[in-house]
């Protein structure tokens, strides 16, 4: 009799996803997927797909989902969780949602401490409208806005979200992780896994920051961008945890 | 029931609360602060909850995230306010959800004043945000109306999910009246299979949204808006007229300057001269037919409109007339109020007396 070693998790739905070849989000999207599906969460979570690459994500997550407007997703789930305190609620969101035009709705989502959970895909750059530079573009980094590359006489450096949502009282839990190779996403899917469990016990606000790949709009190919973004966007965005504010951890 | 004090403002929080609606997201904004401040203490006592969110923006979209997840919810501001939540409300009427939001009106545009006004009529009527959507709005006259219309938005908005705006102004938001508390007119209200709430396991999942990538799909989302828009104005049409059967001027003012336009229909009764008050108490749907059946009156001359505004309800009643008799209009804008007697005397100088 053959033996079942790998099966797509039930977190996901039979949707074809739309990325393109080479993009991390379908990694992410799996390993969400495995989280709340190993912790039996499926049935009693409601996710929040954001605008931009993702914005298709509420197709792909086969529990409840909606849709929000471009950086207003904490505050959607804001308003599910407090009134459906015993779901769980989760965001994913990208750098350009959730690190320009939402800034201010992530930001008191861990100032209030909400349950909910943030998974934050950052890749530098705006993919869904074609490449334009997003606040965590790094200097140098050329964007279809930023033809000669971020100046940062111009737009400053760019934003390190982990960093500044882990001096928040209310986040509980801050960590970027990336997922270009087999270690990394091992350690991400357990970062993901942490973040629920801890909405899980009410626990504050959880955040996991995933480095990710666009070959497309860095102009390169999937296993060249992996390596771009080892060479480039880990230097500047470091991994690790920067927030733990579990008892555990105390 | 005894009569009971309110102000305005607390009145329609507790109203609220009265339809049920245990959950409000809000910012703080003149003249309209009474009703977060309300809400904060009095949602803890039935179990529900208050949140004074980082702005208007946040406000309006939690709004849409609880209304998403099935439960009744409110959000209210004032002007500025309002115009940042335009965002989320077409979101909110595109995804089609429940929820009720109050507009106490004041000065404007931009920062403009904490004083009363109704210059928000185009952007309630006619959808401030972008796309083809409408809102139920209700503009009541009286506190005692206030809180019989904000009970019923709440089923209005769960009835047809849909956006349901109550237009008042600080003058109905700050005074206090006497009032009863009445219960609204049972409805038999569709249950909220849509809402996402968790599929546990025996449902697909639900999916709240306003995006159809595909424009032949966004066409069918708007002719399916366009035929409940429709149905509601067959259902939910709501007016008041008052003053002389036959009359010679027909005045049209909705909220409080129907109140002051009442005033100047009695003073010109002193007068001699017969006057009505049509009073619409939907914004929209405008109560086109009705106004256009009173104006055609052989008796009436002309149909004179009273905002506190510089003229936005004055072009529906132009739609309504059709050129059939001839309009004028009384306002002023910025959060001044016209007075009786200079209602009166235009009415006098369109006389010709």
């Amino acid at each position: 009799m053959m033996k079942t070693v790998y099966q797509k998790s039930k977190g996901l739905t039979d949707a074809e996803l739309h990325y393109c070849p080479g993009c991390t989000h379908g990694i992410i999207h799996k390993l969400v997927a495995e989280s709340l599906e190993e912790l039996g969460l499926i049935g009693t979570s409601v996710g929040i797909a954001p605008v931009g690459c993702s914005v298709f994500a509420y197709n792909y997550f086969a529990c409840d989902m909606q849709e929000a407007a471009h950086g207003r997703a904490p505050a959607v789930a804001t308003g599910i969780k407090r009134t459906h305190p015993e779901l769980t609620v989760f965001t994913y969101q990208g750098d350009g949602d959730l690190a320009a035009i939402g800034t201010a709705e992530i930001v008191h989502a861990a100032m209030r401490g909400e349950k909910i959970t943030t998974v934050f895909v950052n890749n530098a750059i705006y993919g869904m409208t074609g490449g334009q530079m997003a606040p965590t573009t790094l200097v140098g980094q050329r964007a279809t806005t930023a033809p000669f590359g971020r100046q940062k006489e111009h737009y400053g450096s760019p934003i390190r979200m982990c960093e500044l949502l882990s001096t928040i009282d209310g986040t509980a839990y801050a960590e970027r992780v990336t997922v270009t190779d087999v270690p990394n996403i091992v350690k991400a899917k357990k970062a993901i896994k942490k973040a629920f469990t801890l909405q899980q016990q009410g626990a504050g606000f959880t955040f996991v920051e995933v480095l990710s790949t666009c070959p497309t709009n860095w102009g390169l190919s999937p296993l060249k961008a992996i390596d771009w973004l080892k060479a480039n966007m880990i230097p500047y965005f470091p991994l690790g945890v920067y927030a733990d504010r579990t008892e555990e951890a105390r | 029931m005894a009569k009971e004090l309110w102000k305005g403002n607390e009145a329609i929080a507790e109203a609220a609360v009265k339809a049920g609606c245990k959950f409000f997201f809000g910012y703080p904004i003149t003249p309209q602060n009474e009703i977060p401040e309300y809400f904060s203490k009095r949602l803890p006592e039935v179990g529900g909850c208050f949140i004074q969110a980082e702005s208007e923006i946040a406000a309006i979209n939690m709004v849409y995230g609880a209304a998403g997840a099935g439960s009744r919810v409110m959000t209210s501001s004032s002007s500025p306010g309002i115009s940042l939540k335009q965002e989320g409300i077409t979101y909110i009427a595109c995804a089609e959800l429940p929820a009720v939001i109050v507009n106490m009106m004041r000065g404007g545009p931009g920062l403009g004043n904490i004083a009363p006004s109704q210059a928000d009529y185009y952007q309630a009527t006619r959808g401030g945000g972008n796309g083809d959507y409408r809102t139920v709005v209700l503009a009541p006259a009286t506190i005692q109306e206030a809180t019989d219309l904000v009970q019923e938005a709440f089923d209005i908005a769960d009835m047809y999910r849909i956006p349901v705006v109550v237009l008042a102004d600080g003058m109905i938001g700050q005074m206090m009246e006497a009032i009863e508390w009445r219960t609204p007119k049972k409805r038999e209200l569709p249950k909220k299979s849509w809402a996402t709430d968790g599929t546990n396991g025996v449902r697909p999942h639900n999916i709240i949204n306003s995006l159809f990538i595909d424009a032949g799909d966004c066409t069918v989302q708007n002719r399916k808006l366009a035929k409940k828009y429709q149905l509601i104005e067959q259902n939910e049409l709501r007016y008041e007229i008052t003053g002389e059967a036959e009359p010679e001027i027909v005045f049209a003012a909705y909220g409080t300057t129907s109140r002051i336009a009442r005033a100047a229909c009695m003073r010109l009764k002193e007068r001699g001269i017969k006057a009505s008050l049509f009073r619409p108490i939907t914004l929209w749907p405008y109560p086109s037919e009705a106004l256009k059946a009173e104006a055609m009156k052989p008796s009436v001359k002309a149909v004179i409109t009273v905002e506190m505004s510089m003229g936005q309800m004055v072009d529906d009643v132009r739609i309504a007339l059709q050129g059939a008799k001839p309009v004028f209009f009384v306002g002023t804008g910025g959060g001044t109020i016209p007075v009786p007697q200079e209602i009166e005397e235009e009415a006098m100088r369109i006389l010709g007396r």
